[in-house]
């Protein structure tokens, strides 16, 4: 299967060229394959955060090589960086995020109309048709902030799916919801995966849920320290 | 969301009608700050208007004179002057030599509109026991009242002047108890003496104008003075008043008279103007800048609220520069939405002042001229002083990193 991601000697300092000049990613090597599932684990401090910002092209390695497609993103331009993020990344933060001043379908809307300029017709269809999916058709005109955490949450999929992404970043998605909604928001993501093909990759500190992902990669200390295939989970599929 | 508007117009005027309590403060700061600019400039135009309108129709704007007569010390021979002390000489009424020559190349000037001759002087008004020292007035009044409009300021019987006619002030009239069609001896200090009819009555509205000012037909004024064939002043109007300063000096350069223009008869009136344009163009500095620190503080505030908004929508693929417009729009809304509001208090400030500020018998102080583009220079003014006042907000907020943004 060709790579849809290749991390090759990631490294990542903070205050770099300072007296206190900290690594905290110490050479990262992983692939990433179209349709995937992965689950991102490891403990507080231990670099996941930093390691999913840099496979958002949020930020940028110390060294090594990041490909997308075969594509090197180091030497891009900041500019490029931000298209090529808002063509093929879709992310999901754990508080949400959606912008207050806008309705759930404007919520799902913004990725496109950012890349596309000017609202249309399109553009809410394609929001309606996404919030239908993550079963919040009737809350399409609603606040962000009147409604609860996991309907923020699945609005905050929606949008992250909105532009066809080949890949969604989750950072802890779920940890701020009670057991249901985290239940719901996982299996909403599963079913995206399974049905339209996105690669996902989780942060998450939820042993059960990395436990439903087809793999998962530990980060300890800047490190990998495991990566491996989540074999029951493959033959349940 | 409106198809017409981009990104940035959409996110800016959410942002700004979610934010409504500070967006409705700010909005009401520079309401009131567009509101006094509005109301002060239309007031300093009203004034000025009106004292330059009642200037230029009560004076000539040029006056040309015969030169001062000056003594000259006597010479016993080169470079050795023989008296030591030059006493000035008297200033007798004379009459402009060669004034037709003078009065033909005025007219023929292209920057002179109107020149006509006159003749004037002091001179005893009497009516039975009452008598008052006035100034008369001698000149044609085809051209003359072009120039200085006497008949709109007549209050009673007319202006057509006819050789044994004459026109008086209110205040005279008033000390003399004379009417129209009443007859004053006019007596002058050489002895001339003619029984003239009263036919007007003017209001000039000054009340030393209308005791003193009594205007007769040139050839009348010539024979009081005695100064037959002769004329005291040439007035002009020129096509530039506010050049007038220096036509006179060209006209005094180049032929024998004295030119006085309206504009350094009135000096100490025009310095007074100058004083009033400074000090209200620093009022407008400084008002202009209140708000603009006002803005900037609000934008400053709201980057810092929005961090987060501004972090997600970077991630989406926002650029800079988008995010750059969104609040440099709101700045310019700001400015564009406050200086309508402004302009709404300050006319409404102007019609409250004009229906209450009255004089003792009702009439208007002065009326007011509000022109249009006041109205729309503020708005502009007030547009590019927001948008100017977001620059900083606007750069400050593209230069978030976007992870930092995110995690606050």
């Amino acid at each position: 299967m060709a790579d849809l991601l290749a991390l090759e000697g990631i490294r990542k300092s903070y205050n770099v060229g300072t007296p206190v000049e900290t690594e905290v990613l110490h050479g990262i090597d992983v692939t990433i394959h179209p349709r995937e599932f992965v689950a991102l684990m490891g403990p507080s401090g231990s670099g996941k955060s930093t390691l999913l910002n840099i496979i958002g092209l949020l930020d940028r390695p110390t060294s090594g090589r990041l490909s997308i497609h075969g594509e090197d993103t180091t030497q891009l331009s900041e500019a490029a960086l931000t298209s090529l993020r808002g063509h093929t990344i879709g992310f999901v933060f754990q508080y949400h995020y959606l912008i207050s001043a806008f309705t759930a379908r404007e919520n799902v809307m913004m990725p496109m109309l950012l890349d596309r300029g000017r609202p249309d017709a399109t553009m809410e269809r394609r929001a309606d048709e996404l919030l239908d999916w993550v079963d919040l058709g009737r809350w399409r005109n609603n606040r962000a902030l009147n409604m609860s955490g996991g309907q923020q949450q699945r609005v905050a999929i929606a949008r992250a799916l909105a532009m066809d992404p080949l890949l969604v970043l989750a950072d802890e998605p779920t940890g701020n919801l009670d057991t249901a909604s985290a239940d719901a928001v996982f299996e909403l993501m599963q079913r995206f995966n399974r049905e339209r093909g996105t690669t996902f990759l989780i942060v998450t500190h939820n042993h059960d849920l990395a436990g439903r992902c087809d793999r998962i990669i530990q980060v300890v200390d800047g490190r990998i320290t495991e990566d491996r295939i989540n074999v029951l989970e493959r033959h349940s599929q | 969301m409106k198809p017409w508007l981009t990104f940035a117009w959409i996110a800016a005027l959410r942002f700004l009608a979610e934010g409504r309590m500070q967006s409705g403060f700010i909005l009401s700061g520079i309401a009131i700050g567009v509101g006094v600019i509005v109301f002060m400039s239309a007031m300093l135009t009203s004034v000025q208007t009106n004292f330059t309108n009642r200037v230029l129709t009560s004076q000539p704007q040029i006056q040309l004179l015969a030169p001062q007569e000056v003594a000259r010390p006597l010479r016993w021979h080169d470079g050795v002057i023989e008296a030591a002390i030059v006493q000035q000489p008297t200033q007798r009424i004379l009459s402009i030599d060669q004034w037709q020559t003078i009065l033909a190349a005025m007219r023929a000037r292209p920057d002179v509109v109107i020149a006509t001759p006159t003749v004037s002087g002091s001179a005893l008004a009497v009516r039975g026991d009452a008598s008052r020292s006035i100034g008369i007035f001698g000149m044609q009044a085809d051209d003359y009242f072009r120039i200085v409009r006497v008949p709109n300021y007549i209050v009673a019987g007319n202006s057509e002047l006819g050789s044994d006619d004459i026109l008086v002030g209110l205040e005279l009239a008033k000390d003399i108890g004379a009417t129209i069609g009443d007859k004053i001896n006019v007596t002058t200090a050489i002895g001339g003496s003619r029984t003239l009819t009263i036919k007007g009555i003017f209001d000039l509205g000054n009340k030393g104008a209308n005791a003193r000012n009594a205007y007769v037909a040139l050839r009348t004024a010539q024979s009081l003075l005695g100064l037959l064939g002769g004329v005291t002043t040439i007035d002009l109007t020129v096509t530039d008043v506010y050049a007038a300063e220096t036509i006179a000096q060209d006209i005094q350069a180049t032929l024998p008279v004295e030119a006085d223009s309206w504009i350094k008869t009135n000096a100490q009136i025009f310095t007074a103007i100058r004083a009033q344009n400074l000090s209200s163009a620093l009022i407008r500095i400084f008002v202009g800048l209140s708000v603009a620190f006002g803005i900037a503080a609000v934008l400053v505030v709201s980057v810092l609220q929005r961090s987060k908004d501004i972090g997600i929508l970077r991630a989406m693929g926002c650029a800079r520069g988008q995010i750059l417009r969104v609040f440099l729009i709101q700045g310019g809304v700001l400015g564009f939405v406050g200086s309508l509001a402004g302009a709404l208090v300050g006319a409404a400030a102007l019609m409250v002042w004009h229906r209450y500020a009255r004089q003792a018998d009702g009439s208007e102080l002065f009326p007011l001229y509000i022109q249009p583009s006041l109205f729309v220079s503020s708005a502009a003014l007030a547009t590019i002083t927001g948008v100017i006042a977001g620059i900083v907000p606007a750069l400050r907020a593209a230069s978030l990193d976007p992870v930092d943004a995110i995690d606050g």
